[in-house]
Parts: structure tokens; sequence; C-alpha cells
């Protein structure tokens, strides 16, 4: 089948492309880019407003499978993430049983085998995620797993991280940390006068900082890679920048909702407000967009965590951390970052397709004739309400149902397969 | 002029004139108390559950005898057991009581925000008897009844609340209150105990008990949680009592006229000797009075809306 993108803004910054031309797809490769015909093909998407990019991809992503099915599945979540506009995703291991032996690697990458969307699974830095004892992680990494975190929590001892730093030099794959001092850590919201006024235990943004300095340090030490997950306090973005600076390995992470919203938005009590990191002041907020902006932040990933609506209708001490993301994370960066001229597009892809996939060590794709095609196309400009009741995803947890974007996916091409107007069709 | 808000989750953002009409109907339901039959039919037909998911003898019995008092039918739901470990959803528990047709629901919880929850869920008026750390409105306005009592009016009144602030619903509540009705509130204790942007509120940080008696009118003096955890924020509860508790040699020396509350039940040797407690200078028990009272104020406001 030939598939025709007419008239596209073709932008790709790893290879200093921003164009308009067409572009054909033939068989799920890309056949030609230049001045097309229509004539002979099968399918044609009219450019004019869009943008098309390299594949976007999410490294931070709970797919919730194996174990709890009723929230998210492989298929469920690949659905959500090529709504959303990513054509891979990277899932995180804290499922039950855990990403911590091969043939679980290997069930969820069977999984997801014939969908349009990647996964990359993340294997757990130790068995069960429980502190104790490294995981194998040669094996993780031979059945397909490309990155390590304990994430839910940080990687409890500064021992076990420096075997893992070390250990994984072998393959140059990062740790993934989820940077929070757990004796700091019983808490359901950020600590400031907001949670004082609602209340709520709160969590210092200290007991971020403190494994963020921790993980710098164990990576200068070691030589390892480090990759900051969903970083949300202004004195992280700080750290990671004097780190950067000084030449060590490290890399950072942000999550649409930690460049959006603040902890003002608890004050209705409202569990879709609840995550970890918890939500932070507006200084914080300002020194994330800045982070992004100089490069101190390489790319920006969801978090996507999705609950079922009885866990989430709960007591707020009680309810569980965490929202959806997939579904509203390019809306959200478009207009947050790129609309507020913060970034410039070129960034944006930068943040959500290309350094991912550097982090990780995979391959970036590219726009050129001959290659498979791996593509996301979206309206910068299409302005949309959120309906969470429409998400692909299996949950409904998100804090930003209702509200008004400007940027919006419509399509994703991978593995000879296109994802439009809310339907797959093959290449 | 009826209340602006049919529920009462807590005194934040409360105006002053529904303060103000609380506390003058209080003192007519305080009337009603001393006479032979202290029982007025107000509230017949009107069904109200008292929801209680955390421990509480004096605050439950309070609002019972107040919903008696008004002729209400009442119910009492208590469990320290939170409904997810049963099984059961909060919301289905709510939804379930709910079904049986009740009017208005008073609700403890251990989680700050369970009255805005039920707000949601429920067309019930709800009265938060205390969430989590949050709110306690009625204990805070039974605490500016009694000391109406004392003052007459609260515009620069000197008041400063003792203890643990950071644990505390009964702090934050009273700071609302007290603040709202003009009065000038700080708050003493060691910096453990202080939470964080407190000082956003509109209070005054202490962490001296002297200097505290001394700038005051009166204390309002929290009870210490001797279950919580000692050698957390406080090194031992002798060291509490040795730096912060309110002593007759303490008041004598810096201030005999301070008046001093506290919302019960009393540690005696820790946060207020037994002197103090038993002595001239403390109005706890007219608060156990005034508390029935303004519970009868609040539910037959809430009640007639």
């Amino acid at each position: 089948m030939k598939l025709l993108l007419k008239n596209i803004q073709i932008v790709n910054p790893a290879q200093s492309l921003n164009q308009r031309k067409d572009i054909l797809i033939s068989n799920g490769t890309i056949a030609e880019i230049g001045q097309i015909d229509e004539k002979g093909c099968d399918q044609v998407i009219e450019g004019n407003s869009l943008i098309c990019a390299p594949g976007l991809f999410d490294m931070h992503v709970h797919l919730r499978e194996p174990g709890r099915e009723d929230e998210e599945t492989v298929q469920t979540g690949c659905n959500s993430a090529a709504a959303g506009g990513f054509t891979g995703v990277a899932c995180m291991p804290n499922t039950s049983p855990a990403i911590d032996n091969a043939e679980v690697v290997s069930s969820i990458l069977e999984k997801a085998k014939n969908h349009l969307v990647e996964v990359i699974p993340i294997g757990a830095v130790s068995v069960g995620r429980e502190g104790e004892s490294l995981a194998p992680i040669a094996e993780l990494y031979t059945a397909g797993a490309r990155a390590f975190s304990d994430d839910g929590v940080a990687v409890k001892s500064a021992s076990l991280l420096r075997n893992a730093l070390e250990y994984l030099q072998m393959y140059n794959a990062p740790v993934i940390e989820h940077c929070e001092d757990e004796s700091l850590a019983d808490g359901a919201m950020n600590e400031s006068e907001v949670s004082t006024l609602l209340g709520l235990p709160s969590v210092p943004s200290v007991a971020e900082d403190l494994i963020v300095m921790r993980d710098i340090l164990m990576a200068e030490y070691t030589g390892g890679k480090v990759h900051i997950a969903h970083i949300s306090s202004k004195r992280a973005v700080e750290i990671v920048r004097e780190a950067k600076a000084k030449g060590i390995n490290v890399t950072a992470e942000v999550t649409p909702h930690h460049f959006t919203l603040t902890d003002d938005s608890l004050k209705s009590y409202d569990t879709n407000f609840k995550m970890n990191p918890p939500l932070r002041k507006a200084a914080d907020v300002e020194a994330i967009i800045e982070g992004l902006i100089d490069g101190t932040i390489d790319c920006i990933a969801s978090d996507h965590a999705p609950h079922s609506i009885e866990e989430k209708e709960m007591e707020f001490i009680y309810a569980p951390n965490g929202i959806l993301g997939l579904e509203t994370e390019l809306g959200l960066a478009l207009s947050e970052l790129v609309h507020k001229n913060r970034l410039t597009i070129e960034q944006l892809i930068e943040k959500l397709a290309i350094n991912p996939r550097k982090i990780l060590n995979i391959p970036v794709p590219k726009i050129e004739k001959g290659v498979e095609a791996n593509l996301s196309i979206f309206d910068p400009d299409l302005v949309w309400t959120v309906e969470v009741s429409k998400f692909k995803s299996k949950s409904r947890n998100s804090p930003f149902n209702n509200r008004l974007l400007t940027g919006k996916s419509v399509a994703v091409i991978n593995k000879g397969k296109l994802y439009y107007q809310n339907q797959y069709h093959s290449l | 002029m009826p209340l602006s808000n049919r529920h009462l989750l807590g005194l934040y953002g409360i105006p002053r004139e529904d303060i103000q009409l609380i506390l003058d109907t209080s003192s007519t339901f305080r009337e009603v108390l001393e006479r032979p039959i202290k029982k007025v039919p107000t509230l017949t037909g009107k069904t109200i559950v008292n929801l209680f998911f955390e421990n509480s003898t004096r605050t439950r019995i309070s609002f019972e005898l107040a919903q008696k008092r008004l002729s209400a039918d009442t119910v009492n739901f208590s469990t320290s057991m939170s409904s997810t470990k049963k099984g059961e959803t909060f919301k289905d528990t709510v939804k379930n009581i709910e079904a049986m047709k009740i009017d208005m629901i008073v609700v403890r919880h251990q989680s700050a925000g369970v009255p805005h929850f039920l707000t949601k869920i429920s067309n019930a008026n709800i009265i938060n008897a205390g969430d989590g750390r949050h709110e306690h409105p009625t204990q805070a306005l039974l605490d500016m009844y009694s000391i109406r009592e004392k003052f007459k009016s609260f515009e620069g009144l000197r008041l400063c609340i003792v203890g643990d602030i950071a644990h505390s619903r009964v702090a934050l509540s009273n700071i609302h209150g007290l603040i709202t009705m003009g009065a000038k509130v700080s708050v003493c204790g060691p910096p453990t105990m202080i939470p964080r942007g407190i000082e956003s509120l509109g209070v005054k940080v202490l962490h001296s008990i002297d200097k505290a008696i001394q700038e005051n009118d009166v204390l309002n003096v929290l009870r210490i949680q001797l279950e919580r955890k000692a050698g957390t924020n406080i090194p031992s509860v002798r060291e509490y009592h040795n730096y912060f508790g309110i002593t007759a040699e303490r008041i004598e020396k810096n201030n005999p006229n301070i008046v001093i509350l506290h919302p019960g039940p009393i540690n005696r040797g820790v946060e207020l000797s037994s002197e103090v407690a038993d002595g001239p200078y403390q109005i706890i028990l007219n608060q156990v009075t005034n508390g029935v009272a303004v519970r009868m104020a609040v539910l037959y406001l809430l009640g007639t809306l």
C-alpha cells in the first residue's frame, strides 16, 4: 500500500531537517521524499498545518501487565500511546511479578510484538525491587531490557546502586532512578504552606534532592550512567545542571504535570492530583522549564500510571499515587512549552523523540528514503478539550479532564502500520 | 441571615458574619441547657448519622447530645478500621448509609479532605468533626464561644496555641476562626512541632513558653499525643513538660491573668500540671458544656437552611 503525506512540514533536528515536502510511504518504508504526484497512491494525508517528526518515544510508562490487567494491559497501554502520538514506550518494572526475570521481559515483548507501538521493558535493579540483591541484569538485558530501575522507590542502598552502575557498564545502559529518600517520604503531597493549610502529611522536596545528589556522586565515582526520572524540584534541577557541567554521566526527564501544575491544585482534595513526586511550587515549575530550555533536562516522559476508579475515589491519604499521561503529554508540551514560547518545536522533538532513545541507547528513527517509516504526525495548533471518557487507556485517572489544549496527534506510523482517525491500518 | 454554606467543612474562608451567627445562636442554646428540660423540637424528623472512622468519645458524645436535644433522630456508625480494610470502599459505605434517607452527616476521619469528598458523593449536609490534621471546626467554635464568654470581643485579643501544631486539626481551625474575628494569634512549641509556612496564615511563631504566657491573654493548650512515637519530634515527654509544660509557677511568674483552654483529654503532668488543670486559670469544663450548645447551633443552622 502506498501512503502519501502531502505537503507536510518535516522536522527532525537529529538530521537538521525542517522543510515542507511530500513523503511517500510504500509498504511501511519511506520510498521517496520530495514533490510527489498523488496518482497511484492508496491514501493521502494532507499536510498543510501538520508536522511530521520521528516517532515520539515515552521512556517512562506503567503498563501494569503482568498483575494489574484491570488497570492497563500491554495492548491498551500501547493503544493509549498510539493515540497520544507515540511509536515507542519504555515500561517500568513495578509489575506483579516485577520485571526481574527474563520470562517477564519476553512475555511483555511477545504481547507487544504485533502492535504498532514498540515496547522496551525496563528491568528491575534488584530482585523483586526489594533493594537487597541485584536482579539478573545480564539475562534481562539479553531478553530485551534496555534500562534498569526500582521505580516506585529509589535503589535502596548506595552499595547496591554502585554495583548496578558498575555492572551495567557492560551494556552502556542507564539506571533510572525514582529519587526519594525513604526516611523523609511518608506523605501525600509536597511540603509547603499548602500542605499545612490542607492538613495533609507531606514530603519535603529535599527528599528528592538528597537522592539526586547521592546518585550523581555514585555516577561520578563509578563512571556509570544515571537517569533521573520525573525531576520535580528546583534544587534537583540545579544539582543536575552542576553535574552535567562537570561532565558526569547524568540525564533527566520531567513529566508534563510537573511543568504544568503546582501544589495549589490539591486544594480540591481531588486524588487525581496525587502523584509521586508530588506537585510542587511555581518556582519549581519555572526551574524545570528553564532546565528544559538549557538542556539540563533531556526529555519529557509521562510517568503514565493507570489506576482503577475505585482505587482513586478514595480518602486522600489512602489513594494511590499517579496519573495517566500518554494521551495528554503532547498537547500539554505544545500548550505549555511551545505555544508559550519556551521551547522551539525542534527542541520539543528532541525531548520527545530523540533524547529518550539516546538515553536508552536504542536507534533514533530517521526520516529518509529507504528506511522503515517510524513517524509521528501532529497538528500543533489544533485546539481540543481533553475527555477522559474517550481515552484509549483502560483507566481514567487524569487531572486534565475538560482542559483545553492546543496541539494534538493526528497519526503515527511504525512497523508497517498506520494509526489514523482512531483506526489501525496495514501499510 | 442564614449561613452562607450548607456544609461546615472547616473555618478556612468562613465569613465573619457566619461565625458571629453561630456564636450568637449558641448563646440561645446555652440557655436551653440550663433549663430543667433541655430539649427543643427544632430538628424533629431530621435524621443525622455520626460517621466516625477514628476513635472519639467526647466529640461523638457531644454531637450526639446536641442532636438529641434538638429532637433529631441519630444513628452512630463507628469504626476504627478504614473501610478499605473491610473490602468495602469508603464511597460504598457512604452510599449505603445515604440510601437509608439521611439529612446530615457528622464525620470524623484520619484523612484530611474526607468531608470535602463527602460533599461530592452525598446530598446530605456535611459537618466536619475532625479530618486528619486538617480542621475541627466545631472545636474551634466552642473554644471561641468560651473565650467570648470571658472577653466579650475578639478584636485585639492575643491568643497563643501551644503544642504540636503540625499534627493538630484544632490549631488550624482556631487560627482561621480567630484571625477572621480580629484576634492576634500566635503558636508556640518546639520547631519540630511547627509546620512549614504556618506564618503564611498570619500567625506569629514562638518557641518559649514563658514568652507565650507573658505576651497573651489566652493560651489554647493542645494535647500531646503520647501514642505518637517518642523520640521523633520531641526527645521525650519529660523534656516536653520541662520546657513547654504549663505550671502554676510559670503562670504566676509571667502572667497570672492568663486564661487556659484545652480541648481535652488532658495529659496531666505533660502539657498542663494538675495544679493548672484544676486551677483558677482554666475554663476547660466550660468548654465542654459550651461544646454541646455550639454543636446544637451548627446543627440547627445547617438543618434548617
